[in-house]
């Protein structure tokens, strides 16, 4: 049976030992601030990021760990981003009007259309070659407030866009270079930390090239970068990847095959 | 209940070694050995899923029935080699003393992931899987000798079906054992374990088997069901005589048995 809503919170309240049933029915301030949220105390915040940060490196399989480790220690992270979106013209519409990257919201036919070079053309191109689909975002579950579930779920959906824009695959090597970038441009301990531990996987001809020539030009690239998450995307789909590399500040990829 | 097991069923046994720190393992040997099954019991193990009853009741019984072995060879020491031959063979395809458990599950997945254990831990003899609801048994009446059901009582919509069910296919004599979850009284235990339950377990829920809701939900259910002297109440409500518990833990688990006479 489905668990019904204000189940989710009896977390919160029997910290203090007191009878589970009581606090369900008696208590009506605990909600759900967006469909999938799951209400957490610091405890469990922090036993979650532990607990996730653990598995996602003993199991790089697991993309929810991951996710998870993003939610639960981007507090600081998160509102900073957001109020750089929202003191931006463009970010400020995204955050007003919050478009969705999915198959569903995405004319594939259209953008398969475009010419070479064009963002559209581009990002469907990275989709096919690496067989991904913008549908496997993980949903927030564990952030508490429902702008900054938007932002993350913002950030998770552009990542593939960033990949395209970086020119990097889905492999382990072209993820950490992501990872890199990432981690400049917002700040988000994830980030960090994926870009930190990322390269253990790697052999050593892969992390040479990492250390010595991807990497610093990731780093280059995100200070010099205006905020990515400040770009509508879904309204620049004709503008060519490098116009728009220019435009953000992102310098030419290295002639390196990843 | 029943998705919630689906999701549950492969991380099952994971899961629990994580959130008991393995102490179930210990809840559930005191189980059997409070059972103390002799060769020759018919066993159901309600809502058995991964077999964890069953295997220790067959392992049980095996040894039981190895020390029957030994005695009757030290009281025969003069037979005749045709004798000693036919015990043999006799004895042979009898390790379990005729033996028999019955493992119900009302969840396909759970019995799936029983069966694959017991294929590879080597159980087959006198064991069976069987897909049934705990509400209504696929049993004839007065069948078995014991009925079992391990951290699965709390998960039934009608506890008292239940109860009355276990009390139908059981034989005159035959024992009700039921282990479960139950009531901390001491004050200062209580809020401990109350930490630990809603804010470890489902943290290790969506850590281990990425599923929190199904581990917010088994902490839940745990704190819905009756306290022991309830519990109790409503197995001689059944029909059961002699009907006791034993605290386990302080209270976190309970063993209650009670006896249709």
């Amino acid at each position: 049976p489905p668990l019904p809503a204000g189940r989710a919170c009896l977390s919160h309240r029997t910290q203090d030992g007191r009878s589970g049933e009581k606090e369900e029915e008696e208590d009506e301030g605990c909600y759900r601030l967006y469909p999938g949220h799951i209400p957490t105390s610091p405890l469990q915040k922090a036993l979650l990021a532990a607990g996730s940060a653990v598995m996602a490196l003993y199991d790089p399989y697991r993309h929810d760990m991951v996710a998870v480790l993003g939610e639960t220690t981007g507090c600081l992270a998160l509102p900073n981003l957001r109020d750089k979106m929202k003191n931006h013209p463009e970010g400020y519409r995204i955050l007003q009007e919050r478009p969705r990257i999915r198959l569903s919201t995405l004319d594939m036919a259209r953008l398969q259309g475009l010419p070479d070079g064009s963002l559209g053309r581009e990002y469907v191109r990275f989709l096919e070659d690496n067989k991904v689909s913008p549908d496997t975002r993980m949903p927030p579950k564990f952030i508490d407030d429902e702008e900054l579930a938007y932002v993350i779920q913002r950030y998770r959906e552009v990542h593939d866009l960033m990949h395209t824009l970086l020119g990097m695959p889905t492999n382990m090597l072209g993820e950490v270079v992501v990872k890199w970038f990432e981690a400049i441009q917002t700040g988000l301990p994830m980030c960090v930390l994926g870009a930190a531990f990322g390269p253990v996987r790697l052999s050593a001809r892969k992390l040479q090239v990492l250390a010595t020539e991807l990497v610093p030009w990731a780093i280059r690239s995100g200070r010099n970068a205006s905020c990515v998450l400040n770009i509508y995307y879904e309204q620049r789909w004709e503008q060519p990847v490098e116009s728009l590399r220019e435009e953000i500040g992102i310098f030419p990829p290295p002639a390196i095959r990843v | 209940v029943y998705q919630v097991f689906e999701s549950v069923a492969k991380k099952y046994d994971v899961m629990n070694d994580s959130m008991t720190l393995g102490i179930h393992r210990v809840w559930k040997d005191i189980l059997v050995h409070k059972m103390n099954p002799s060769p020759g019991t018919l066993l159901l193990d309600v809502a058995g899923g991964t077999g964890d009853i069953a295997f220790r009741f067959i392992n049980y019984v095996r040894a039981s029935r190895e020390r029957q072995l030994q005695r009757k060879l030290r009281h025969h020491q003069n037979l005749s080699w045709q004798e000693i031959s036919e015990s043999y063979q006799e004895d042979k395809s009898n390790s379990l003393g005729d033996s028999q458990v019955v493992v119900c599950d009302i969840n396909k997945e759970m019995l799936k992931v029983g069966k694959q254990k017991a294929q590879h831990l080597g159980y087959s003899a006198g064991l069976s899987w069987v897909l049934g609801n705990a509400e209504e048994l696929p049993f004839d009446d007065d069948k078995f000798d014991v009925y079992t059901i391990a951290f699965g009582i709390r998960n039934v919509t009608r506890i008292d079906l239940a109860l009355q069910e276990a009390y139908r296919v059981l034989k005159p004599g035959g024992r009700f054992l039921c282990l479960e979850f139950s009531h901390v009284s001491n004050p200062l235990l209580s809020r401990l374990y109350d930490l630990y339950s809603f804010q470890v377990i489902p943290v290790l829920g969506e850590v281990i088997a990425g599923d929190w809701k199904s581990y917010q939900y088994l902490v839940e259910s745990i704190r819905r069901f009756p306290p022991q002297e309830e519990f109790k109440a409503m197995i001689e409500d059944a029909g059961f005589f002699k009907v006791d518990y034993q605290n386990l833990n302080f209270g976190i688990v309970a063993i209650h048995s009670g006896f249709k006479l």
